[in-house]
């Protein structure tokens, strides 16, 4: 961590005391303006009260509404952990200001399957072996079942663009590629 | 109000931001909520745009593309790509799915960050950015709404509603320098666009002064050695529109690169870019 207050460390330690708070936000002290309000998350009103009007929505989704699916990572849309569905439209919820994300509909990767199990891409991801120190494996989850839920014929190339947003440094990302197709294919068959 | 507002139409949020002057506008939220996250911005207040349904929608008239400021780049890469290659190209460029998605053209403006990627476009383009008052509205050339780094002339009270691309018949680029294809902050972005009615080239320079730039010099000297019926020209004629481009720029350096990198690159863009448009 820089010791300059004025340059941030995009994989800083959450837990550092950069003025930040505990969790990389000011604490609710001083000139921090509240407001309460009602997100729609994966189906659910979920209140948020008495909550600092600069919160991200990721924030407000793990601190508050306990979903820890989405992570934190890089908290400057860089990373692609976070990734969301917001009205249908892939977000990375770091970048979304949660008390203006009301009325909004929200998917995380919770809200996938419904309630238990696996969805078809998150199985394929696990039987392709896709998933490595698994920590983007859920922005990678949202962003690749938003693509096959949009475009069912993408190529691979399209595929790739659709991901380009979401880093992993451990796959290479041949396996979550690897992981698409099956999906491709296995919904092309179910449609057969 | 209490410290969000979000206004469903123009009128209420002028209401919003007369009850709090010292709120932020939020359109897209991809530049505010990085500041905010490491801790450079504590908004006393927000009014947001989102709902705002002056600012949605595009019409493509014959001359003019007007497009409503809370736009996205996703909507741009992929709905206007006929009418406006060079901002479609742009907005490919613009972050990731996920940024392109949440990111607005009116953002774009209302950051006015170097390094925005639509306004060498717009400003190649002679658009024109729409600005709205409880007491009117005023229309500001691109080139004259971006005063420097992050400043613009909105005033206390205006919101940028429109942004009015005209339309051009010609080859058109946009090429841009990073550390990689996907998602990078320009080191340097250049857009041509060839006018073949009116005869002229226009080229908007990004991240290589504290505003998008031309280069007139460059622009009228190559006007003058095109063949504009084959639109082709001689090669040294295209080497020295590349060595005018760099001569009117005057790059900083910084962490994403050095000046003289930065004056090289936006020569060899600016040359390539108009050799791809060239027969």
């Amino acid at each position: 961590m820089s010791d300059d207050p004025g340059v941030s460390d995009a994989l800083h330690d959450p837990t550092t005391d950069d003025s930040r708070g505990a969790q990389g936000f000011p604490r609710p002290d001083g000139d921090f303006p509240l407001a309460t309000y009602l997100l729609s998350v994966n189906g659910r009103e979920l209140p948020v009260d008495d909550a600092w009007i600069g919160e991200s929505l990721l924030y407000v989704l793990r601190e508050r509404l306990g979903q820890p699916g989405s992570k934190n990572a890089c908290e400057q849309g860089e990373c692609g952990s976070c990734s969301v569905l917001m009205d249908g439209a892939l977000v990375a919820s770091c970048c979304v200001l949660a008390a203006d994300a009301v009325d909004a509909t929200l998917t995380t990767v919770e809200g996938l399957t419904g309630g238990g199990g696996l969805s078809d891409v998150q199985r394929a991801f696990v039987e392709q072996g896709a998933v490595q120190c698994g920590f983007c494996i859920p922005g990678m989850i949202v962003a690749v079942t938003d693509l096959l839920d949009r475009s069912p014929a993408a190529s691979e190339l399209e595929m790739r663009e659709a991901i380009s947003g979401n880093l992993c440094r451990c796959t290479g990302y041949g396996r979550i590629v690897a992981a698409f197709h099956q999906v491709q294919q296995e919904r092309a068959d179910a449609r057969a | 109000m209490s410290a969000i507002a979000r206004p469903a139409d123009l009128p209420e949020a002028f209401d919003a931001l007369d009850a709090r002057p010292d709120a932020h506008l939020l359109a897209g939220g991809t530049d505010f909520m990085v500041e905010v996250n490491f801790g450079h911005r504590r908004p006393p207040a927000v009014v947001s745009l989102r709902r705002l349904p002056e600012l949605q929608g595009y019409e493509i008239g014959p001359d003019e593309v007007d497009i409503g400021a809370g736009v996205t780049w996703r909507t741009i890469e992929r709905e206007l790509a006929g009418e406006l290659p060079a901002l479609a190209a742009a907005a490919r460029t613009v972050g990731s799915p996920q940024m392109r998605n949440a990111a607005t053209i009116g953002g774009n403006l209302g950051t006015a960050s170097p390094a925005g990627d639509g306004l060498p476009v717009l400003v190649a383009a002679d658009a024109a950015v729409v600005l709205a008052g409880r007491d009117g509205e005023r229309t500001v050339p691109v080139a004259d709404f971006v005063t420097g780094v992050k400043r613009t002339v909105l005033r206390p009270g205006e919101i940028i509603t429109r942004v009015r691309v005209p339309r051009l018949a010609g080859p058109q680029e946009f090429l841009k320098v990073g550390t990689r294809n996907a998602m990078v902050i320009s080191i340097c972005c250049a857009a041509l666009l060839v006018d073949r009615a009116g005869r002229t080239v226009r080229i908007g320079l990004g991240s290589v002064a504290p505003t998008p730039v031309r280069a007139p010099d460059a622009e009228s000297y190559i006007a003058g050695q095109i063949d504009w019926d084959a639109l082709s020209a001689p090669p040294d004629a295209v080497a020295r529109f590349g060595e005018l481009v760099r001569d009117a720029v005057r790059p900083i350096s910084d962490h994403r690169g050095t000046a003289a990198y930065r004056s090289r690159a936006v020569q060899v863009i600016a040359t390539r870019a108009l050799e791809r448009s060239l027969a």
